[in-house]
């Protein structure tokens, strides 16, 4: 039977993943999948929390955070459709005007 | 778990700048629907200054009020009062830079940023007046902004984190001129951002399951009481400083910093760099001082190391630009350094001093933009240093309060920067944090080579073929500009007032 920890642990394993998959992939929106993959190893950590403290107030920020990464998703795709129209291409690589 | 809902108790006068900002936005976003496009750039600029100098009314009016309120999520204490002045007054000269049309036809923005650029469209609409959709943008990232320094939980403080991030991808990407490299510092900007939230996010989490509440107050609270492992505090102080100094681009999170400052729209990069900076701060301050500062003896050493780390990195990088944006970026990273000089000194003094350089330090590069986006040339603003050499001879003004500006940024007495770096070391030293003083007068002195430099290309250099021509400001860039050199001369002459006035409202509310 999991407990509580195991979540935590889950969590944190999934946001682990989702960091370093921001940092070793190249395309714009697996970069952007693995950002979301961290908020919601956030949610699932919160609702944890929520019922480890016996507390709701976890439960309805997991609403907050998922309303928060929505709103992020229409932004970012906006952004990551304008650089592809352009480039041909949503490789972080290839945007490469701005350095040094 | 209680299952009866109560109705919070909501100080509506308290939070009146902040409705303010948000009413005018949401209106904003109205306007933008109904009123016909040839009026809407007059109707939206109008509105959108008069909203910010209303909630900048409103806050001298609160002037001293010390109240937790919004169900214990939004704090109304001297130095939210005192930094959303700031970011307020910031956001007057920003939105008139914002609004500028004379200096480029059409203004700085692009009329349909979703065109394809080079595309037939996008050839028509070469000329097509600007995206009014700016303005609104701008007021919720202002909005968002004072929330961000008032909020008194995570949660709400995450809430302003997005709402004053998302709206600046999106206008970073609207730019008339350069539109490849305005669109990738949008990008870049978007995804480093997201991801350093998704970070502070996970502290806010971990903080919470610490706690059981992400109200400030309790987490200060549970420091000395709470029964679950103390690992999560550290990780989650870690990662929130670490979203927060993101932010602020302090290295080694600064790397965003010149991109996006490089390609964003000018009148959006000089927007950034004076009030997300005061957001951030104040936000960071609130945190350290008021939920963290048992574990003070913990961070200090730490946020030490990286505000050292942050004005070499900035100072030494600075030496080496060739444009100038790019050169005002790493100054901006220096910056931060200097300001966390002030944070670290745990303290009134410390707090007031770090307030006091945000004020000096904003409306400084706020009057640097407003100049960088006078010299053109045919493909728009020139931003290479050899393309401002002689310029001081053509327009010995305009040349004139750049030069002011850049002296304030090198730190010479007689200006704001002076008053600001001495306000920020002496706290430093009174605490015995002398090796941030070191570190910061190195930093200091390598960086005023870069800003005398672009000084003396102006002055003594003949101009020449290449050298750029000033477009004479128009109303509204005039009136930045008259602000910027006056505030930086003025802090610098008599900065009592506002040293005073720093100095009484730097007491955080627990």
């Amino acid at each position: 039977m999991p407990g509580p920890e195991h979540y935590v642990a889950l969590s944190a394993l999934l946001f682990t993943i989702g960091a370093v998959g921001v940092l070793v992939r190249r395309n714009a929106i697996v970069l952007f999948m693995c950002i979301e993959l961290m908020l919601n190893a956030a949610n699932l950590a919160l609702v944890t929390f929520a019922r480890l403290h016996g507390d709701l107030n976890g439960q309805v920020m997991a609403f907050f955070v998922m309303v928060v990464a929505a709103a992020e998703v229409v932004v970012g795709l906006a952004i990551i459709m304008l650089i592809f129209r352009t480039r041909r291409s949503a490789s972080v690589d290839d945007s490469n005007l701005l350095k040094y | 778990m209680t299952t009866d809902f109560q109705l919070p108790a909501i100080d509506y006068q308290a939070i009146s700048p902040l409705l303010i900002l948000f009413g005018v936005a949401c209106l904003g976003v109205l306007v933008e629907a109904f009123v016909p496009r040839p009026a809407r750039r007059r109707v939206q600029l109008g509105m959108a200054l008069v909203g910010v100098l209303a909630a900048l009314g409103a806050v001298v009016l609160l002037a001293g009020t010390n109240v937790v309120t919004a169900g214990g999520s939004v704090t109304v204490d001297g130095p939210a009062l005192f930094m959303q002045g700031a970011l307020l007054a910031f956001g007057v000269v920003a939105l008139l830079l914002i609004g500028e049309r004379r200096v480029e036809p059409g203004g700085a923005f692009v009329a349909q940023p979703a065109i394809t650029v080079g595309s037939e469209a996008d050839q028509r609409q070469a000329s097509a007046p600007g995206a009014t959709e700016v303005f609104p943008l701008a007021m919720f990232s202002l909005g968002g902004m004072a929330l961000f320094i008032a909020a008194s939980d995570l949660l709400t403080m995450f809430i302003a984190l997005e709402l004053l991030s998302l709206p600046l991808y999106l206008m970073c990407a609207l730019a008339r001129r350069h539109r490849l490299i305005s669109q990738e510092a949008a990008v870049k900007y978007f995804l480093l951002g997201a991801y350093a939230s998704g970070f502070f996010l996970f502290g806010v989490v971990l903080a919470y399951g610490y706690a059981g509440s992400v109200d400030l107050a309790a987490i200060h609270a549970a420091v000395d009481t709470s029964q679950m492992n103390p690992a999560l505090l550290y990780a989650a102080l870690a990662l929130i400083v670490m979203g927060l100094l993101f932010k602020t681009a302090a290295a080694p999170f600064h790397v965003w910093a010149p991109d996006v400052y490089q390609g964003a729209p000018t009148p959006i990069t000089a927007f950034m760099a004076a009030c997300t900076k005061v957001a951030a701060f104040g936000a960071l301050l609130r945190v350290t001082y008021v939920a963290f500062e048992r574990l003070a003896w913990d961070w200090l050493p730490v946020i030490g190391v990286i505000a050292v780390l942050t004005m070499l990195v900035g100072a030494v990088l600075a030496v080496t630009q060739t444009d100038l944006k790019r050169l005002l970026a790493y100054s901006s990273i220096a910056n931060a350094g200097f300001v966390l000089v002030g944070v670290l000194a745990v303290g009134r003094t410390g707090a007031s001093s770090a307030m006091f350089y945000l004020v000096a330090y904003g409306f400084a590069v706020l009057g640097a933009f407003a100049v960088i986006s006078l010299v053109r040339d045919r493909e728009g603003e020139t931003t290479h240093l050899s393309r401002w050499a002689g310029l001081g001879r053509r327009s010995p003004l305009v040349a004139g309060v750049f030069t002011v500006v850049m002296l304030a940024l090198a730190g010479i007495p007689l200006t704001g920067g002076f008053t600001a770096k001495f306000a920020v070391f002496s706290a430093a030293l009174e605490v015995g944090e002398g090796w941030l003083v070191i570190a910061g007068v190195v930093s200091s002195v390598i960086i005023a080579f870069p800003y005398l430099r672009v000084v003396v290309m102006m002055w003594l250099s003949e101009p020449s073929e290449s050298t750029a021509t000033m477009v004479a400001p128009g109303l509204l860039t005039g009136t930045a500009l008259g602000i910027g050199a006056l505030a930086v001369v003025g802090l610098g002459v008599v900065p009592g007032p506002v040293l005073d006035l720093a100095h009484d409202a730097a007491l955080f509310l627990r």
